[in-house]
């Protein structure tokens, strides 16, 4: 295996029954060495943040809706401006822009590019759309994953890191089930 | 909640997306005379553009009618969605778990019927694309887009687009557990695409959770703009009974009221035609039906408000319209019936647990509450305009049409098919979220009690 072979990462999945087998996958793998972002759990179902000793995801979710509401904002002025001023309407002396009369558009507006940016901003944290790496379709029914990206000379490592926290399987990148660590040559 | 929702996990997956993969002999009964009926309200709909509004009751002074009764009573429907979801999105309440989708697709349904109502009003759909881009500018002639009526489109569509895109975020756990259950190659490729690849990791989970919250926080309001924008179409105006500063909270309350009430219904046939007893319990029906209890109360408050303030100034227009609306006929029997069915019967027996807990019972009282909800619209829309002024010399009394009810009948039938279709595309119920209450559902013990307790996110 050349150098450069050695230092691709590869994605492992371990599928479990339970939460607190999962959880032990999580602290066999701290303890081999992988880090935080290195470990993954994937499952149907939300489970208490720290549920596996994971690490806490840091965010900047709430930064979107405010970035949002100014565009939003900036757009509803310049097109509702923009059209009162365009359309050459007799005015009879009043204001073109009346100012009482576009308070509701302005506001739809902000609000609209909050809701926008939020949404561009759920998708953005959520790091999706993406490919879907390594998974199994069992997970839907209950199992719990824990995926490593490992090194491929850390891949026996996490491994048996793996499956001596009572895996059910352990996938790799293709969804190949790997042969058991203790089997490999 | 005393009857909590205890099933596995295999048995929640399976049931909750039995609907989505089967294909059951009624769905296409009834998918059948939907669609014939909407089919029917297509035919009014091309004979109103080739005849005109005369197809309509109208007789002057009325020109506002049906279209507009309906395009008020379809907004406030849909205020269920988001309010019942939101509030309780926020507040953290267990129970609103099976609650939300259902609430919040209705919502989508409803809104896109009510926005079919303006074009129909208007007689010439093609000139309500004139008011937002006026092609016809040899003629010098502008649409004013200060008019309140720039309002509406303006709120409605920024109600429409959030209220998809926050469906479409809680949607994205359930599109991939359907990716992940379907067998046909082509619906596996179609729910891969839509899910994003979106495969439960942590941080997936935990965007999910603020963004719900968030979400929730940015639309309420949005929903409480939307009929406040509504009642001001009617507000602005110097008409007598309209021009009235109570009408935008009277309208919102008036919509939760009608919106949350149609939620029961819902949820209600749900249970039974989509076989999700084990997920719609009568706690569900019973918490909803307190809310709606204060709710209810709230509105007739308002309502009483709208009465007060419309005869103390004694104004005789004023005066005039209310004695129209509650003492000549035919109104005084509208107002009777509306009293009756919106208030007096569904909250009356409302204040009884046996009520409350009885299915039927709620199915027919939530349907009576919109029936009075709708004639309440009725009637703030036509009497006041009914009123002869002293430029009106030309007088008619308006009666709704044939083809009216035709369009009344396409809409219902197009809310039902929107949602039915749904239904059958995409799990009804968010699969994730009723497990989540599972995982976190746990009993305690307190004296000799056990009782749920649930650990919540902070």
């Amino acid at each position: 295996m050349s150098a450069r072979d050695s230092d691709r990462k590869r994605e492992l999945l371990g599928l479990y029954n339970e939460p607190d087998d999962a959880a032990d996958a999580v602290s066999r793998l701290r303890g081999v060495g992988f880090g935080g972002n290195d470990i993954e759990i994937i499952s149907a179902t939300p489970y208490p943040e720290g549920a596996f000793g994971e690490q806490h995801a840091k965010h900047r979710l709430f930064a979107f809706p405010f970035a949002g509401a100014a565009c939003g904002l900036a757009v509803a002025i310049a097109w509702h401006i923009g059209a009162q001023i365009a359309l050459p309407i007799v005015t009879g002396g009043k204001p073109i822009v009346a100012v009482p009369a576009i308070i509701q558009v302005l506001y739809e507006g902000t609000m609209l590019g909050a809701v926008l940016f939020t949404v561009l901003g759920v998708l953005f944290e959520s790091r999706l759309p993406d490919g879907i790496g390594v998974y199994d379709d069992r997970i839907a029914d209950g199992l719990i994953g824990v995926s490593v990206m490992a090194r491929e000379r850390r891949i026996p490592d996490a491994q048996i890191a793996l499956e001596e926290a009572g895996a059910v399987d352990v996938l790799s990148k293709d969804g190949s089930l790997m042969r058991p660590a203790a089997a490999s040559p | 909640m005393q009857e909590p929702v205890t099933v596995d996990r295999e048995t929640a997956n399976r049931e909750l997306l039995d609907f989505v993969f089967a294909w059951p002999k009624w769905f296409f009964a009834t998918t059948g005379l939907l669609g014939a009926v909407i089919t029917l309200g297509l035919i009014i709909f091309l004979l109103l553009m080739i005849f005109g509004l005369q197809l309509f009751g109208y007789a002057h002074p009325v020109y506002w009618g049906f279209p507009v009764v309906n395009f008020v009573f379809w907004i406030g429907v849909s205020h269920a969605g988001i309010m019942v979801s939101a509030i309780l999105r926020l507040a953290q309440a267990e129970w609103r778990r099976p609650v939300t989708r259902a609430a919040e697709v209705l919502t989508i349904f409803s809104l896109m019927t009510a926005m079919t109502f303006p074009i129909i009003h208007s007689g010439r759909p093609w000139r309500t694309l004139y008011w937002e881009f006026p092609y016809d500018w040899m003629r010098g002639i502008w649409p004013n887009p200060r008019s309140p009526l720039v309002w509406d489109p303006a709120a409605i569509f920024t109600y429409l687009t959030s209220t998809v895109m926050f469906v479409y975020i809680a949607l994205l756990p359930d599109l991939a557990l359907a990716r992940d259950r379907v067998k046909n190659p082509i619906g596996k490729a179609v729910y891969g695409v839509l899910s994003l690849g979106f495969r439960g990791t942590t941080r997936q989970w935990r965007i999910q959770a603020i963004a719900g919250i968030l979400l929730s926080a940015l639309i309420l309001p949005i929903f409480v703009s939307v009929h406040s924008i509504v009642s001001w179409d009617f507000a602005v105006t110097i008409i007598p009974g309209w021009h009235n500063t109570v009408f935008a909270p009277y309208f919102v309350i008036g919509a939760v009221h009608s919106g949350v009430s149609a939620v029961v219904t819902v949820m209600i046939v749900m249970r039974y035609a989509f076989g999700l007893k084990n997920f719609i319990t009568k706690d569900h029906i019973d918490s909803l039906a307190r809310l709606l209890i204060i709710v209810a109360t709230v509105w007739l408050f308002f309502f009483m408000l709208d009465f007060m303030f419309g005869l103390y100034g004694t104004e005789p227009a004023e005066v005039d319209t209310w004695q129209r609306r509650l003492m000549e006929p035919p109104w005084t029997a509208i107002a009777i019936i509306f009293i009756i069915t919106g208030y007096i019967i569904p909250v009356g027996l409302w204040l009884f647990r046996r009520v409350r807990r009885n299915f039927f019972l709620m199915f027919v009282t939530t349907v009576l509450v919109n029936i009075g909800m709708w004639l309440e619209r009725y009637m703030i829309v036509i009497p006041g305009l009914e009123r002869k002024s002293n430029l009106t010399f030309q007088y008619g009394d308006y009666l709704p049409s044939a083809a009216e009810f035709g369009i009344i009948a396409a809409q219902l039938a197009l809310v039902i098919a929107g949602f039915l279709v749904f239904s059958k595309l995409l799990p009804i119920m968010p699969a994730a979220d009723i497990k989540e209450g599972q995982i976190l559902r746990d009993e305690i013990k307190v004296g000799r009690a056990r009782v749920p307790a649930t650990m919540r996110e902070a």
